[in-house]
């Protein structure tokens, strides 16, 4: 059985590369819309072995960097309330909201535990049926149909003291949004590779079609961040534009149709805000109506408080690809892992984070 | 994006399954996945099996790796 | 085992506020818990001070311990204080002599358990040859105190000619461990509650004094040795190239990992680089005495996956490159925060 290992073997670098410059004749931006890309990118030091003719461009795919102050803000909210447990995964804690951020909130006296998994949540559910348990639910089409699991589950338990506060976004909508704005030029794009195990690589097409863009769905290991970034620059040479998919040994073109039957059961498309973009119709999930036992918002009285900004944080154009970490003027010097100003510092997926950690020296 | 990684289902009891990577054994819900058998790799993202891992499709992919790099060397050596 | 603390008729299995006033009920705990366990003439005579007498340059650290869980597949939180403490006073090259012993119990702790934690501390103390010379008792109300903190401080001496530290390093050196990275705070982390995952790991928890000797034998230009603990590998690495103003460079398949560290690190998006050891150290050592010191170092138990990782340079002060396994190259940060786990 293939493992984990065998998509890191050295070894099977250089054919890859080798194919990528042979194929590599002109100039191509591609975009990693994913976070997960981001860091694999840095962290394998992925630039040092492409051609200059490859430029790589991180996007908006980090659910904790895209989630908006206000949004924040409502957990926090919540988060203070009497007899409520605030669950989270653990990167939302330290993101700085308006003014404060759940670690703090927690360092105050309130109860808020970082959890792995929704699964979790729902024990701490049924483990303390005297206080109300609020799920932060952040992710994209990966996370959503677990959390949406996890409230079918609630609801056949009979548990009434688990709530979801959904912050759920999709990719897709996003991605269009993007591409409408002009502000970038793609020739490329590197479809992440676990939201697509769910959603299949249908939902891509448009790019492809209405945009002229290729697209290939993408692994996260070095050798399939490699082969993506081969295809792509082939379909490019080839004046090509179809989607594929690289992640084979995940990926189908329909997806996992019972996670999707899943979500969309509990879900509903809605508008959500997305930082540096605004609000973007259709683009997040909400619990529908007859889960509305389940809806933070609807069975708390809470108030988040006005919505500020951090002063000079970009985070909002890192997101959208228009400007790197190192063109931020805060970045590294007041803007730190240690200190952070925005979420794409703090988040273990996000650019800047990412940046800083693993280093600028194959920064394009 | 996310982290989600192959591991294999030891053991299944209902919607719930034991998985392994190296020697550490997890819980994980099947919910997603309801049809995944014992012996099955599965992608893992926050205790839920996403996906079955195609394993025909993954020694594919490595076979193309290795022809690739088989390619390479031919070239070098012309 | 020492017998369990009894008054009158009633038998006592909890630690009481009691046992921590100083009264009748403190004297019966330290007494019976710990001084018929850790039994030695200078911390017999029970005097508010040890007198200890001891001659050349002197090592002196303290530290503390607030390890949760307190017991950990692998070792408890006595076992890490002793270790603690002997392998800091060994990184400076000395001979750990004396240690001191501070509970701060729980109102509520099991007496058991704390007989149990002690039992530990004599056995690690026996095998790392130190004796605890003095100590102290508080108990606190339930709450205030996560079952057990333990404070020691330590007392070594340094033979003539050793000058170790960690502003030592010079470009060209090569940096050695001894062993696998990452096992204590995965085997820690294994005993929390919300991570369920199961794993034989155990932790690496050990004093390392005896395999520091043998290095020093092996070699006389021996430049850094520390233990990378909180913080990793990682941090450690950063920690020299910063204080000896140099960079250092390690190479990715050369760290020693278990295949357990590795899984659980991917399943908890950790990077083992990052992840506290208890019973490692990093040597910073003239290149020319390298391997004699490797192959040194392999003869003893604490040792036996000792390599070479990596070199000192001159370029980039500060910074902590490592070379991948493709062959590429990433910066090695120190770690920032709480190693919280993630999902995406």
């Amino acid at each position: 059985m293939a493992t984990v290992d065998d998509f890191r073997r050295s070894e099977l670098v250089a054919g890859i590369v080798s194919s990528i410059n042979r194929h590599a004749t002109r100039e191509a931006r591609f975009m990693e819309f994913c976070g997960g890309h981001t860091v694999a990118i840095l962290k394998n030091g992925i630039r040092q072995l492409l051609p200059p003719t490859i430029i790589l461009t991180s996007g908006p795919g980090c659910p904790v960097c895209v989630t908006d102050n206000a949004d924040l803000d409502k957990a926090i909210a919540l988060a203070k309330l009497p007899d409520l447990i605030l669950v989270s995964f653990g990167d939302m804690l330290r993101v700085p909201g308006s003014c404060s951020s759940l670690q703090e909130v927690r360092a105050a006296g309130n109860d808020v535990r970082i959890v792995y998994s929704p699964l979790d949540a729902l024990e701490l559910a049924r483990t303390n049926p005297q206080k109300s348990v609020v799920f932060l639910a952040v992710g994209f089409e990966t996370t959503a149909p677990g959390v949406a699991a996890s409230v079918l589950q609630a609801k056949q338990e009979g548990l009434k003291n688990y709530y979801i506060l959904s912050l759920h976004k999709l990719c897709p909508p996003i991605t269009k949004v993007l591409l409408d704005s002009g502000e970038i030029n793609l020739q490329g794009l590197i479809c992440p590779g676990h939201v697509s195990a769910i959603i299949g690589s249908e939902p891509w097409q448009f790019i492809a079609g209405d945009y002229g863009i290729p697209c290939v769905v993408s692994g996260f290991e070095p050798l399939d961040i490699l082969q993506c970034v081969d295809m792509l620059t082939q379909q490019v040479a080839r004046e090509e534009a179809k989607v594929e998919i690289a992640y084979k040994r995940g990926v189908t073109p329909q997806g996992n149709q019972t996670a999707i039957k899943i979500m969309e059961q509990v879900f509903q498309p809605a508008p959500a805000n997305w930082r540096g973009v605004g609000e973007v119709a259709d683009s997040g999930l909400a619990l529908r109506p007859e889960f509305k036992d389940f809806d933070a918002e609807l069975n708390f009285d809470f108030d988040p408080g006005p919505t500020k900004t951090q002063k000079g944080c970009i985070c909002g154009d890192i997101l959208r690809g228009v400007k790197t970490p190192q063109e931020c003027k805060l970045f590294r010097k007041v803007c730190t892992p240690v200190s952070p100003v925005g979420p794409c510092m703090v988040s273990s997926e996000g650019s800047c984070a990412a940046y800083y950690h693993y280093g600028e020296d194959n920064e394009r | 994006m996310c982290l989600a990684i192959p591991v294999q289902i030891t053991s299944i009891n209902g919607t719930e399954a034991d998985v392994r990577v190296g020697n550490i054994v997890k819980k994980a819900s099947l919910w997603l996945t309801p049809q995944a058998k014992v012996g099955d790799y599965v992608l893992l993202h926050t205790g839920y099996a996403i996906a079955i891992v195609d394993e025909a499709e993954a020694e594919e992919t490595l076979s193309l790796f290795r022809e690739m790099a088989d390619k390479m060397e031919d070239q070098w050596q012309q | 085992m020492p017998p369990i603390i009894t008054t009158g008729k009633t038998m006592r299995d909890k630690v009481l506020l009691a046992h921590g006033s100083g009264g009748k009920l403190a004297h019966e705990i330290v007494r019976n818990s710990f001084v018929s366990a850790l039994d030695n003439p200078i911390l017999n005579p029970l005097d508010d001070s040890a007198i200890i007498s001891a001659k050349g340059r002197l090592a002196f650290t303290t530290d503390s311990y607030v390890v949760q869980p307190i017991f950990f597949p692998g070792g408890d939180i006595g076992r890490l204080a002793i270790c603690g403490t002997v392998n800091d006073l060994s990184m400076v090259g000395a001979k750990p002599l004396y240690l001191s012993l501070s509970f701060i119990i729980e109102e509520g702790l099991l007496i058991k358990d704390l007989e149990r934690v002690v039992a530990s501390i004599k056995e690690t103390a026996e095998e790392s040859g130190v004796k605890i010379v003095t100590g102290d008792t508080k108990v606190v109300n339930r709450g205030s105190a996560d079952r057990l903190f333990i404070n020691t401080a330590g007392v070594g001496i340094i033979p003539p000619k050793v000058d170790i530290s960690g502003h030592n390093a010079q470009p060209g050196d090569a940096v050695i461990i001894n062993g696998t990275i990452g096992d204590h705070g995965i085997a820690v982390l294994s005993q929390r509650e919300g991570l369920g995952f199961a794993t034989k790991l155990e932790s690496d928890c050990s004093p390392l004094n005896g395999l520091v000797a043998e290095m020093l034998e092996a070699s006389n230009a021996m430049r850094c040795l520390r233990d990378p603990t909180r913080g990793g590998l990682a941090s450690t690495l950063n920690e020299l190239a910063e204080q000896s103003r140099v960079s250092i460079r390690i190479e990715e398949d050369r760290i020693p990992v278990r295949e357990e560290v590795a899984g659980a690190c991917e399943m908890l998006g950790l990077d083992p680089l990052h992840v506290a050891n208890e019973g490692k150290l990093v040597a910073v050592v003239e290149a020319k005495d390298a391997e004699a010191v490797v192959a040194r170092m392999k003869k003893n138990k604490y040792g036996r996956d000792a390599a070479i990782i990596g070199e000192v340079r001159e370029e980039h002060p500060g910074r902590v490159v490592m070379k991948t396994r493709l062959g590429t190259s990433r910066i090695v940060d120190m770690l920032v925060g709480e190693p919280l786990p993630r999902i995406c």
